[in-house]
């Protein structure tokens, strides 16, 4: 139809040929990636389908999979509310020290996760720095499903603000004031100019948060008390059949998570596609 | 001509290098063991080079690498290539047996099962004893709370569960009755602790807890490491031995021909040198000599073996600590 598409076109690349590029993607994200997750579900073949099914449906696993997904949730949830708002500050405010702050973001990153798990339940048992101040209220931070949260909201709390950064910095000022001057509340405005624009990256954000903390398991099992049916995470119900040398119901677990992360993915990745046509945008 | 010449310098260099490294790996051992033995075995394994050496006149060399014990086997049976294994529980050892790792009858090719040294089940509890804890019906009292590893997770929890379960047995008690008792103390636990040192430092960093139930050599660890008088050792009426077995590894020996060193190594533990260092470390010595000579740290305290009421230690992971098991009814719903 158009002139373009029928003209010759050579662009130069940075990287080598299409072929060469796609097929050393694939290699590699196989050898990275899709290899070891093959050899997981390999693993689970030793099990007849009766089998799998009663090892991934037992109570305590099914208990687990409540916390540990619940516990995510609530977590990411809290991190896309208050991450976003850290994004803001960081990029909308000058302030001394700013700096630092910023880089603070990227400690729970950095940090071996059982350190953060342990200065965590540190600070809040009951005879902690915090915890001692929520004991007598009768309220218990570590050692049950508060505790699961709160160090899953810890390690995730980056993702958020991280994705979230860029996009605002990059975001028009001038749009905002455009809507000022026609009149727009401040709700108005973030309601309608600023959230479309960052909703890609907020949802970015929580689904990375969220598909962390599913996996994360230095950083709670310390904190979580581990009892079975109230405060067992995933991850210790699959680290407890290894030291049972049930290899099988092992990776028979692991691969249920594997299955409900990879649909959590597909379903923000479907989100933001929406969310992207819904806002105009180029998908 | 020159360049040649240092090709050649160079080629002999390497091949010397390498000869120097086979021999040297010939005369090395890995010995791969539990977390809390890192100690020991640090001791013991300077005995035991100046042993070798004075009667074999052979230098050796002997590695340690240290984890939770069965993580640890499950190393050794993917592939880590230890010439000798020394485990807390029989089950790790049974599981690279099974395996073809180690030989079938290992238990019987060592003194006493394979296990040259023990430990037993205690209790800890805060200094002065406030809830006055003295024996295993006292933490099923209402008013006092347990610490304990989970036995999911750590051998250590697997014999106080058993050591709970015993206890009742050993006075004449059925096994309903011990099922009761056990469901009890786990009601009056707050939080099951992932391993050994998890539930020391809950217990005694966070203050969690009246009671915590541990092996004896950490007993005596904890009080080297936050000062006596913190906390006090009490000794039950009645508990289980733990054993702690050993294993030539029978395919990495045939690979790298250390049989004979593997062998030697793990019978210098039986000598009253090394029972000697196992008793500063805590753990109890087989020799009688050695261990009356220590009486004053090992007080006499009359025990049972796992055999005794639970066939083995893996008959009782498949009864009590496998899925569905009975440790499993007493969360399940």
């Amino acid at each position: 139809m158009s002139a373009n598409t029928s003209a010759p076109r050579r662009s130069k690349r940075v990287l080598p040929g299409f072929g060469l590029t796609l097929g050393y993607t694939l290699f590699y994200l196989s050898l990275i990636v899709l290899i070891p997750l093959l050899a997981l579900l390999f693993k689970t073949f030793s099990m007849s389908w009766p089998q799998f099914w009663e090892a991934v449906t037992a109570p305590r696993v099914l208990a687990s999979y409540r916390l540990t997904f619940g516990a995510s949730f609530i977590a990411a949830c809290v991190n896309l509310v208050f991450g976003l708002l850290i994004a803001w500050v960081l990029v909308r405010y000058r302030f001394p020290g700013k700096k630092v702050v910023d880089a603070l973001v990227d400690l729970p990153f950095a940090l071996p996760t059982a350190v953060a798990g342990i200065s965590l339940t540190a600070l809040l048992a009951g005879n902690g720095w915090v915890g001692q101040y929520f004991e007598p209220l009768g309220i218990q931070l570590a050692f049950n499903p508060n505790g699961v949260v709160i160090a899953l909201i810890f390690i995730g709390l980056p993702f958020v603000v991280r994705t979230v950064q860029p996009v605002l910095e990059d975001s028009e000022k001038e749009l905002e004031e455009a809507a000022t001057s026609l009149g727009a509340t401040r709700w108005q405005i973030f309601r309608h100019v600023i959230l479309p624009g960052i909703m890609p990256a907020l949802l970015t954000g929580f689904a990375m948060a969220f598909a962390r903390a599913i996996g994360e398991y230095g950083s709670v099992i310390f904190i979580a008390g581990n009892m079975p049916m109230v405060s067992e995470i995933t991850p210790l119900i699959i680290i407890g059949k290894l030291e049972q040398y049930d290899y099988a119901g092992a990776t028979a677990v692991a691969v249920v998570m594997l299955f409900f992360s990879f649909v959590m993915l597909l379903v923000i990745n479907a989100l933001q596609a929406w969310q992207r046509r819904h806002a105009g945008m180029p998908a | 001509m020159t360049s040649t010449t240092t090709l050649k310098t160079l080629f002999a260099a390497l091949a010397l290098g390498a000869s120097a490294l086979a021999s040297a790996q010939s005369s090395s051992l890995l010995n791969v063991s539990y977390d809390v033995a890192r100690e020991f075995y640090k001791d013991y394994n300077q005995t035991f080079i100046a042993h070798y050496k004075k009667t074999k006149g052979v230098d050796v060399k002997v590695d340690q690498a240290h984890a939770g014990s069965s993580a640890q086997a499950r190393a050794v049976n993917d592939g880590l290539a230890a010439d000798v294994v020394t485990f807390n529980t029989t089950t790790d050892v049974q599981f690279l047996a099974d395996n073809g790792v180690v030989a079938k009858d290992w238990a019987k090719k060592f003194p006493h099962d394979a296990s040259p040294t023990t430990s037993t089940m205690l209790f800890l509890v805060r200094h002065g004893n406030p809830k006055n804890i003295k024996d295993w019906a006292d933490l099923t009292r209402p008013d006092v709370k347990v610490i304990v590893v989970n036995p999911k997770t750590g051998g250590n929890g697997r014999y106080a569960y058993l050591g709970a379960w015993g206890s009742v047995r050993e006075k004449g008690g059925t096994d309903a009755q011990a099922a009761d008792f056990v469901a009890k103390l786990y009601k009056n636990v707050p939080v099951l602790a992932k391993g050994g040192r998890d539930a020391t430092a809950t217990f005694l960093q966070r203050g969690i807890g009246d009671v915590l139930i541990t092996f004896e050599s950490e007993v005596v660890s904890v009080e080297r490491e936050f000062g006596k008088g913190k906390v006090d050792a009490v000794y039950p009426s009645v508990s289980i031995t733990a054993e702690n077995p050993v294993a030539v590894v029978e395919r990495t020996v045939a690979k790298k021909g250390t049989a004979e060193l593997a062998k030697a190594y793990l019978d210098y533990l039986y000598s009253d040198e090394a029972q000697e260092i196992a008793a500063r470390h805590a753990i109890r010595p087989r020799s009688e000599a050695v261990l009356k000579r220590h009486g004053d740290q090992f007080k006499p305290i009359q025990q049972f073996t796992v055999a005794k009421y639970f066939g083995s230690l893996t008959e009782a992971q498949k009864v009590h600590f496998n899925d569905g098991g009975q440790f499993d009814k007493l969360y399940g719903k």
